[in-house]
């Protein structure tokens, strides 16, 4: 058993590898704007802070320019100004970054240009411009324009008090629906194998990753794209399976040592991603900058038509998946193995079958999650893993193991999130799900619709 | 290719700063992990209140470095007991997972704009280090000989940080001899026969994780004051998973584990980082292959793959005794 799992594990890399490899071309083609460099992603810089407290003087500020939504927008001057006197200038590139190499440590306000500002954010303005920034001797610093509606606070108050929570109920909405989908294949995998699986974040970036190497490396359009990244997705989630799960369970290692595997793994490959991928965040060819249309007539709630059919394509499949496990004889016997799965076998059902048809489709809907994240706020190496501790929350509401749970706690995570926000600053959205995590593991640990049962 | 520097970096790595601030770090959750089997993976949060309180305190209210040490450690003790009182009835997987959210709400606090003003947001906090090195009885010059060669600020900081290691692995070693320490053992094996004699099971691992949150406290100061400043997303779950991977190399419920573990951890690191980037400068490596940006990457994919293939085939690590961990509750 020893030997299977050293190979099924040498297998799977080599696999990720080869998958991977192949996009390699596409880095060298398209050389990734080294912005990690500047701003190490967050935990790069853990490793990398040593060496940055010895490098020599030449400081910088690197200015980002993003919407409210999260786009960067490209072509932006941006300059730094000292006692009156320009001190360094630029325009941001593809990524919204751009480096003012300034003269010397100091205080600077850093100027962005509204005239510059491109059609695609026609009535957007700078929150805060300019912004005051103490530049320390040997040190970078980082300064970020968010561009909202001009007085959104204001326009708020117009549409009376009704606007916002609507607007808010349904991006949730949105979020909600990502999430779910997203949590179903965690849940069901938790349920049928017991296995806390920290690397389905790492599934999550995998379908949006591959479906933007099936559009912008192969060339296909984007639905066929798409249908690529969710099969190539499936296939990834029977690979993890086979080659490095299966022989672990066989080999009857603890649930406790799995679920460490499982974060080594998800360290491993995110990694991987941003070795081939870049740290810098892209988009789907042809889906940015889409308009909002004002989906009720009343100016109440503005959605893009994108995801307005994206969040129909959401709910369509999530009622089929139920269907398919209320009404199916493998759906039942998926639902036999999550609630016992001795009994389950006792009773003639294939569980190795019903383990492998969950990775299958729970990977594959996590790959569909990832391609709908993407196509709302762009694609990054760190996407899934940014989103798991919310799929954690939604999967721990709804209650471990339980499909539907999955289902309504995502639901209630992504509305929480949004509707959070009429209340505390939008940068703490994601602290409030967190909590609400933290509150319902000491409330009700089973969830929402999990049988109660000492978990503790 | 440089052998000479490479190797003599690598030697330096197995001492220097971050050796010591990991050490601490696994030595803490040894004691939560280890001998406890609590799943704790909010041990960044415990390193980022130890930082946060020297740092807030010094540079924003102006306090001596002492009291900032001393509200680190509150911090942490307050942590702990908001923290386990809750969730540590909860099984295993649950802990972990709550464990983990409650240090990214810590992170996220510290790096939100509402509270830039205490904690200087994503920028962090700078200039509150030099209470401590005003502490040293070291002045001018370098001190140490071949590869580990410090300057005088470094040599203060790591003989300060190798004290408190030594200090904490003797701490650690009198205790889990002791009654007290059987106890908790015990709880690691079998939770439910500990509580058959009447042992208050919940109470011990109340005190255990308090215990291991204060030494990564000491961790937070030592990383803190090495580095002079203070960064949120120093502390992000990345620096627990780290941890995990030095305790589990060295091998937990060991009293050396953490220490060996860091040691080899930050060697090896430094030593195939030195590699990568020789070769690649070499031209061994072609650039077109590996830039000498994606080195970095490589050591993160590297430390996932270490962890991954130390819990296939060598839970216990390099000294642990696998009978000593059973990792295999249900």
């Amino acid at each position: 058993m020893r030997t299977a799992a050293a190979t099924g594990v040498g297998i799977l890399l080599t696999a990720v590898a080869l998958a991977l490899g192949a996009s390699s071309a596409s880095a060298a083609v398209v050389p990734a704007p080294v912005v990690a460099a500047a701003t190490p992603a967050p935990e790069a810089s853990t490793a990398a802070g040593t060496d940055q407290a010895q490098e020599p003087a030449g400081e910088a500020v690197l200015a980002r320019v993003r919407t409210g939504e999260g786009e960067d927008v490209a072509g932006v001057d941006v300059t730094a100004v000292q006692d009156g006197d320009v001190a360094a200038e630029g325009t941001t590139d593809a990524s919204g970054s751009v480096e003012l190499a300034v003269p010397g440590p100091g205080a600077y306000d850093i100027e962005l240009d509204v005239d510059s500002l491109p059609a695609a954010v026609e009535g957007l303005e700078p929150r805060q411009n300019p912004i005051s920034t103490q530049v320390e001797p040997g040190q970078d610093r980082t300064v970020a324009f968010r561009l909202e509606e001009a007085g959104a606070a204001s326009a708020d108050e117009g549409r009376g008090s009704l606007a916002p929570v609507l607007q808010r109920i349904a991006t949730g909405l949105r979020f909600g629906l990502v999430i779910a989908l997203a949590a179903i294949g965690l849940s069901m995998i938790f349920g049928t194998t017991g296995l806390t699986n920290f690397a389905h974040s790492e599934l999550i970036t995998f379908g949006a990753l591959s479906t933007y190497f099936a559009q912008a490396v192969v060339g296909l359009p984007f639905l066929l794209a798409a249908v690529v990244g969710v099969v190539a997705s499936a296939a990834f989630g029977l690979a993890n399976d086979r080659l490095l799960w299966q022989p672990l369970r066989r080999r009857g290692t603890g649930l406790i040592a799995m679920m460490i595997i499982s974060i080594g793994l998800s360290l491993f490959l995110r990694y991987l991603y941003l070795y081939f991928f870049g740290g810098s965040p892209r988009t789907y060819e042809g889906y940015s900058g889409q308009a909002g249309v004002d989906v009720l007539g009343l100016g109440l709630v503005r959605l893009r038509p994108l995801d307005l059919v994206t969040m129909a394509l959401s709910a369509v499949i999530l009622v089929v998946v139920a269907l398919a496990l209320v009404r199916t004889r493998l759906g039942k016997a998926t639902r036999a193995v999550a609630d016992n799965p001795a009994l389950a076998a006792a009773s003639g059902i294939d569980v190795d079958r019903v383990i492998r048809t969950v990775w299958i489709v729970g990977t594959a809907l996590a790959g569909l999650a990832g391609i709908f994240l993407g196509l709302q706020q762009g694609i990054s190496y760190l996407m899934g893993f940014q989103i798991l501790l919310l799929v954690f929350a939604a999967v721990t509401l709804g209650g471990l193991g339980t499909a539907f749970g999955a289902v309504l706690g995502a639901l209630v995570v992504g509305l929480f999130i949004e509707l959070s926000t009429l209340v505390i600053p939008n940068e703490l959205q994601n602290l409030g799900a967190l909590v609400i995590l933290i509150v319902i593991l000491l409330v009700r640990p089973q969830g929402i619709l999990g049988r109660a049962q000492r978990v503790g | 290719m440089d052998w000479g520097s490479i190797f003599s970096n690598a030697a330096a790595a197995a001492v220097g700063l971050d050796t010591v601030i990991y050490a601490l770090a696994a030595l803490g959750l040894n004691i939560q992990f280890g001998y406890a089997g609590l799943l704790n993976f909010g041990q960044a949060a415990f390193v980022a209140l130890g930082a946060y309180g020297v740092a807030t305190m010094v540079a924003i209210a102006g306090l001596p470095f002492g009291v900032g040490v001393l509200v680190g450690l509150a911090a942490a003790v307050v942590f702990a007991l908001l923290l386990g009182l809750p969730t540590l009835r909860l099984r295993a997987d649950y802990l972990a997972i709550a464990t983990i959210a409650a240090a990214e709400v810590v992170r996220l606090l510290a790096r939100s704009n509402t509270l830039t003003d205490y904690t200087g947001g994503s920028n962090g906090l700078q200039g509150f280090a030099e209470g401590f090195y005003d502490l040293s009885p070291l002045s001018g010059g370098s001190y140490g000989f071949g590869p580990w060669t410090f300057s005088a600020r470094a040599t203060w900081v790591l003989l300060v940080g190798w004290v408190l290691v030594a200090l904490v692995a003797l701490f650690t070693w009198a205790v889990m001899r002791s009654p007290w320490g059987r106890v908790l053992k015990g709880i690691r094996e079998d939770e439910d026969a500990v509580r058959s004699l009447g042992k208050n099971v919940y109470a011990y691992k109340l005190q255990a994780l308090v215990l291991g949150g204060v030494i990564g406290a000491l961790a937070g100061f030592i990383f803190a004051l090495g580095r002079a400043s203070v960064q949120p997303d120093n502390y992000g779950t990345a620096f627990t998973f780290f941890t995990y991977t030095v305790l589990l190399l060295g091998g937990a419920a060991r009293v050396f584990g953490p220490i060996v573990g860091a040691a080899i951890f930050w060697a090896v690191l430094s030593l195939t980082d030195g590699v990568l980037r020789g070769a690649i400068s070499a031209g061994a490596i072609p650039s077109a292959l590996m830039s000498t940006s994606q080195v970095g990457q490589v050591r993160f994919m590297l430390v996932g793959l270490a962890l991954m293939l130390l819990m296939i085939f060598r839970p216990q690590g390099i000294f642990g005794d696998r009978k000593e961990l059973a990792l295999d509750a249900r």
